[in-house]
């Protein structure tokens, strides 16, 4: 039941990035190029999802617990760190560099392009690396992790 | 160029959300792409095999979409492909620091009126912002 709903909820996730053009490079990285080929969509895109989820959340936090498992697992975290600014602008960088996001890429792979498998690939070798620098650099100071 | 596409944006958007609310009525989970992502590469998380089933959901729906209406889903890639490789070693490692992504932090932590999410997501759209303006009109590729 579990694994069923999920197949379905990713294949929502990924129709609505496509028929959103968020699985393309091209439209992503022109509507970050306003002094350029500037297009619009991301942000209605963004701004759609965002409300969708503000309204939906609302409805779906007010149950004691969710369908198919005993409690919710939210982020408790509610601290600005340093990691977190730096990772956010780096992924910044990445994004800006290729028009990839994990979200845009996934829904990609299946498209008979090469160039989603290529940004996959770099991301996931990305991740493993990054976790394992986090460990040696949580094991060399301890204080404060 | 590509073109302004409202109505596909904002419908598109729509079930990005709805996936969203789906995933927490049902899993009590944020739908966050690098999460999803993390949790299947080594070392693997407990719960990996209902979030890589999600993944091959994400890969199959636009498969299925596509050949159900016969639309073709563009994606053009403007970047050689050593530029992918780098893009995708950056990406790779500042989702994994800052905790996320567009659909976690811009998407689901905005939802949640999550602070962290809300510094996240402006620092990550800065960053964009200046790296495209950089890439395209100060070395003009």
């Amino acid at each position: 039941m579990r694994h069923l709903s999920a197949l379905l909820i990713g294949m929502v996730f990924g129709t609505g990035i496509a028929i959103s053009g968020m699985a393309n490079p091209a439209k992503v990285l022109n509507f970050f190029d306003i002094a350029g080929t500037f297009d619009p969509s991301l942000v209605i895109v963004m701004f759609s999802a965002m409300f969708t989820a503000m309204a939906g959340y609302r409805f779906a936090l007010r149950r004691e617990r969710p369908v198919l498992e005993a409690s919710f697992s939210l982020p408790s975290t509610n601290l600005i760190d340093r990691p977190l600014v730096l990772g956010a602008a780096t992924f910044g960088i990445g994004w800006g560099i290729s028009g990839f996001c994990p979200g845009g890429a996934i829904p990609a792979l299946g498209l008979g392009s090469v160039d989603p498998l290529i940004f996959v690939a770099a991301m996931s070798v990305g991740i493993v690396a990054a976790r394992t620098w986090r460990r040696q650099g949580a094991k060399a100071a301890p204080a404060t992790a | 160029m590509t073109e302004f596409t409202p109505l596909a944006a904002a419908f598109g958007g729509f079930l990005i959300g709805l996936s969203a609310v789906l995933l927490m009525l049902f899993h009590g989970r944020i739908a966050g792409m690098t999460g999803f992502v993390g949790a299947v590469l080594p070392p693997v998380a407990s719960d990996w095999s209902w979030r890589a089933v999600f993944l091959a959901g994400a890969i199959a729906g636009p498969v299925v979409y596509s050949m159900a209406t016969g639309n073709v889903i563009a994606i053009d890639e403007p970047v050689s492909k050593a530029m992918l490789v780098v893009g995708g070693l950056i990406v790779g490692v500042g989702v994994t620091f800052g905790g996320g992504c567009t659909s976690g932090h811009g998407v689901c932590g905005m939802a949640r009126f999550s602070k962290r999410s809300f510094v996240a997501t402006c620092v990550f759209m800065a960053t964009t912002f200046a790296t495209v303006f950089v890439i395209r009109h100060v070395f003009g590729a």
